[in-house]
């Protein structure tokens, strides 16, 4: 009994340990956030800011374009959400039941194409962003991206729709269905959970991606929040620090909620389509 | 008689048609086309609408293939301009940037493009030349056509999944294909600051050197050593420490005589949901030398004296980037092992319980092959992921501290190889050494990744 009261007592003491060095970091930076002053000196070490204060947030609306990156960064993300299912479920699908000349050499090139990290092509993209007169939009961005994700993407989700049986849109067939109907009617209500997979995969990565938009766009209205919140700390930086805080707590917070929502969804979806245990 | 007088003839047509396709691309199909517009006429009643389909086809495919050509001879003066600036990279330079002088990166580019167009274009002569080879060695031996399996609807849904694929596989050329390509013929030029900048100087093909350079020069040599053994061990760390105490916080709460687990879980799991770059930088932040309030703390607490450089010290940054990244990256292992955790049969723990194991031998013998049998893929990913964790270290240190590494190569102590390529590109502009870093990693990832790729379903039904 007193084994185990001691066990419990060392337990629950590392337990709570472990969660004070977990939300020590959050508290701080949520309270830095209500800061009066801005400089990281000014913060101080107690995660509840001397006098509570909206001064940054205030700041941060009006004397930054952060409400531009917001709206940048959720206008990217969801129009290359949109585009990203569009194209990669639909060549996913002729991947899994279309044989034609030249699949099986397709389907290799794109697993060596994703084994690279996708940035040593950095200079060429750019000399063809610019020579398209995409520098500086969002369009080219969202090209990047949208390009940059179909080979690894592909190959996931015609995993997925490999298992569907094929008598299923056989059948479909037979009744007189076109290709594109089958596609619409049979194969995308069963493969659902790989398709919102991809969705929210693709919705969430463009939120912290630096390297390509810091690529792609120059001028400061038309950056996304990964690059507004680095350059606001990066050089001469701790100076405003609690505006910072500020924005990564307004990006974190729905970031947050929404990823414990999908969590358990997109676990079971990926378990499902990818890894064959 | 007459049967084998026509046959005859058509074996004529065999070697002439085969002829004219080589001669100029489509003409092959051409004449086949009235060969069988005029077999049509000839033919039993049955085979008239094949002849008729087989002579639209033919038409069709002809006419394609000669505008092809047509737009390569068009064009062939560019075309042989375009790759002459590919083998030399520009000739015209001068010390002032004037507008005639050569840009080589975007001969480079330009010829890259037109040479894969080339290539595409030989690839289809090629394909129609076999056609009409083919096509005219049935029309011998089958004249009626009886059997054969072309109709214009048929052709038409032959090509959906080429319809389908075309405007994507032009994406992937582009934008995924091109750039990579690119960049390794950038390996073997001297692309670089301050003496190889277009549009103010020409770049030039250098062979191998690169290569050599990076491993025989003193400065590239050390920093490429001390990298590469970094990033080895950072990836081995990054993956076996966060996996342990993952595994750690996961049997504490597991155990039945805790309480709260779900309380304790949902605090844990908050890095994880947090984007990871706004992680990072918090962190960069609270690790800051002066007045980061870790350091803070420390002092007021009367621990240290004077500040900890946790992230200015080449030693303590490698310490600090490990430690953080074990803040972010824990909760995904204890997320994955208590899954796993949960599915190992009850059953197994009171048959040893009843052998009288103890709790440790329980742990050593059960759950631990067990859960690294679970796993070991799952590991093999991670690490190949960490071994590129580019926001791991960029957004805590910038690859910082510098000073470890001779001057020139822009390495710093806690860089791996692809902050370490992105540096290079961004700041130094040394684009043929990130180029050379780049397949470098290319050829030590790939094993991995494919490794990868041997678990997934789409793999492993076999079908592709």
């Amino acid at each position: 009994m007193l084994k185990k009261r001691l066990k419990q007592l060392v337990i629950y003491t590392i337990l709570i340990g472990i969660a004070l060095i977990v939300l020590y970091p959050i508290a701080w930076t949520i309270g830095s956030s209500f800061n009066q002053g801005s400089s990281l000196q000014s913060t101080g070490i107690n995660p509840i800011p001397d006098q509570f204060s909206l001064n940054q947030y205030r700041k941060l609306f009006t004397e930054t374009d952060y409400l531009h990156w917001y709206k940048n960064t959720l206008k990217i993300a969801v129009i290359n959400m949109i585009f990203s299912v569009a194209i990669t479920s639909l060549s996913a699908y002729v991947f899994s039941r279309y044989g034609f000349k030249g699949k099986k050499i397709s389907m290799i090139s794109m697993l060596v194409l994703q084994i690279i990290p996708s940035f040593t092509g950095m200079v060429a993209m750019y000399i063809i962003i610019w020579k398209m007169g995409l520098l500086d939009t969002h369009l080219g961005l969202i090209i990047i991206y949208v390009a940059g994700q179909i080979p690894y993407n592909t190959w996931l989700v015609k995993g997925y729709l490999d298992t569907i049986p094929r008598e299923l849109d056989a059948a479909a067939k037979v009744d007189g269905a076109g290709n594109f109907t089958t596609f619409f009617k049979i194969i995308l209500p069963i493969a659902r959970p790989i398709i919102v997979f991809l969705a929210i995969a693709t919705f969430t990565a463009p939120w912290m991606d630096y390297i390509f938009p810091q690529l792609v766009l120059k001028s400061q209205k038309n950056w996304t929040l990964a690059i507004g919140l680095f350059e606001m700390i990066d050089g001469e930086a701790d100076n405003a620090f609690s505006q910072f805080a500020a924005g990564c707590t307004l990006v974190a917070i729905p970031f947050t909620i929404f990823f414990m929502l999908s969590q358990k969804f997109m676990t079971e979806a990926l378990g499902a389509g990818a890894v064959k245990s | 008689m007459s049967v084998k007088g026509k046959t005859s003839s058509q074996k004529k047509n065999i070697s002439l048609a085969t002829i004219f396709s080589i001669l100029f691309m489509g003409l092959g199909h051409i004449l086949l086309g009235f060969q069988a517009k005029k077999m049509k006429s000839q033919s039993p009643k049955a085979a008239k609408k094949n002849a008729l389909e087989l002579y639209h086809i033919l038409f069709f495919k002809g006419i394609i293939f000669i505008f092809i050509e047509i737009f390569a001879l068009i064009n062939f003066n560019s075309i042989a301009k375009a790759i002459y600036g590919l083998v030399t990279l520009g000739t015209v330079t001068g010390e002032k940037i004037m507008k005639n002088n050569d840009h080589s990166i975007f001969l480079m580019a330009e010829g890259l493009i037109i040479f894969l167009v080339v290539l595409v274009i030989l690839a289809i002569y090629l394909y129609s030349v076999l056609d009409v080879y083919k096509i005219n060695k049935r029309l011998a031996t089958d004249q009626y056509f009886i059997d054969i399996d072309y109709s214009l609807k048929g052709v038409i849904n032959d090509m959906f999944p080429y319809f389908v694929l075309s405007p994507v596989a032009l994406m992937i050329i582009f934008f995924v294909f091109f750039p990579l390509l690119f960049s390794c013929l950038l390996a073997f030029t001297n692309y670089s600051m301050p003496y190889h900048m277009p549009p103010k100087n020409l770049v030039d093909w250098v062979g191998i050197q690169n290569f050599i350079d990076m491993f025989s020069l003193p400065n590239w040599k050390e920093a490429f050593v001390g990298v590469f053994t970094w990033n080895v061990i950072w990836a081995f760390i990054a993956t076996f420490l966060n996996f342990f105490v993952g595994l750690l916080i996961a049997l504490m709460l597991y155990d039945k005589d805790i309480k709260f687990t779900k309380g304790f879980r949902t605090i844990y799991i908050l890095p994880y949901a947090i984007p990871q770059m706004i992680n990072l930088l918090v962190w960069k932040n609270l690790l800051n030398g002066q007045f980061g309030p870790i350091n803070l703390s420390l002092k007021a607490m009367g621990i240290i004296e004077n500040s900890i450089p946790f992230l200015s010290d080449p030693m303590m940054a490698k310490v600090s980037v490990i430690l953080v990244n074990l803040w972010i990256g824990a909760p995904y292992f204890m997320l994955l092992l208590t899954g796993i955790l949960t599915s190992i049969p009850k059953n197994l723990y009171e048959a040893a319980e009843i052998d009288g194991a103890s709790g440790l031998q329980k742990f050593r013998k059960i759950t631990l092959p067990m859960v690294m049998f679970a796993t070991a893929p799952l590991l093999v990913m991670t690490f190949s992921f960490n071994f590129n964790n580019f926001g791991a270290v960029y957004f805590l240190t910038g690859g910082g501290p510098d000073n470890v590494y001779p001057p020139g190569s822009g390495a710093g102590a806690t860089d791996l190889l692809v902050t370490w390529i992105f540096e290079l590109m961004n700041g130094m502009q040394k684009y043929h050494m990130a180029a050379v870093l780049s397949l470098l990693v290319f050829t030590i990832i790939a094993p991995f990744a494919i490794y990868n790729f041997t678990k997934t379903k789409s793999f492993k039904e076999g079908e592709y």
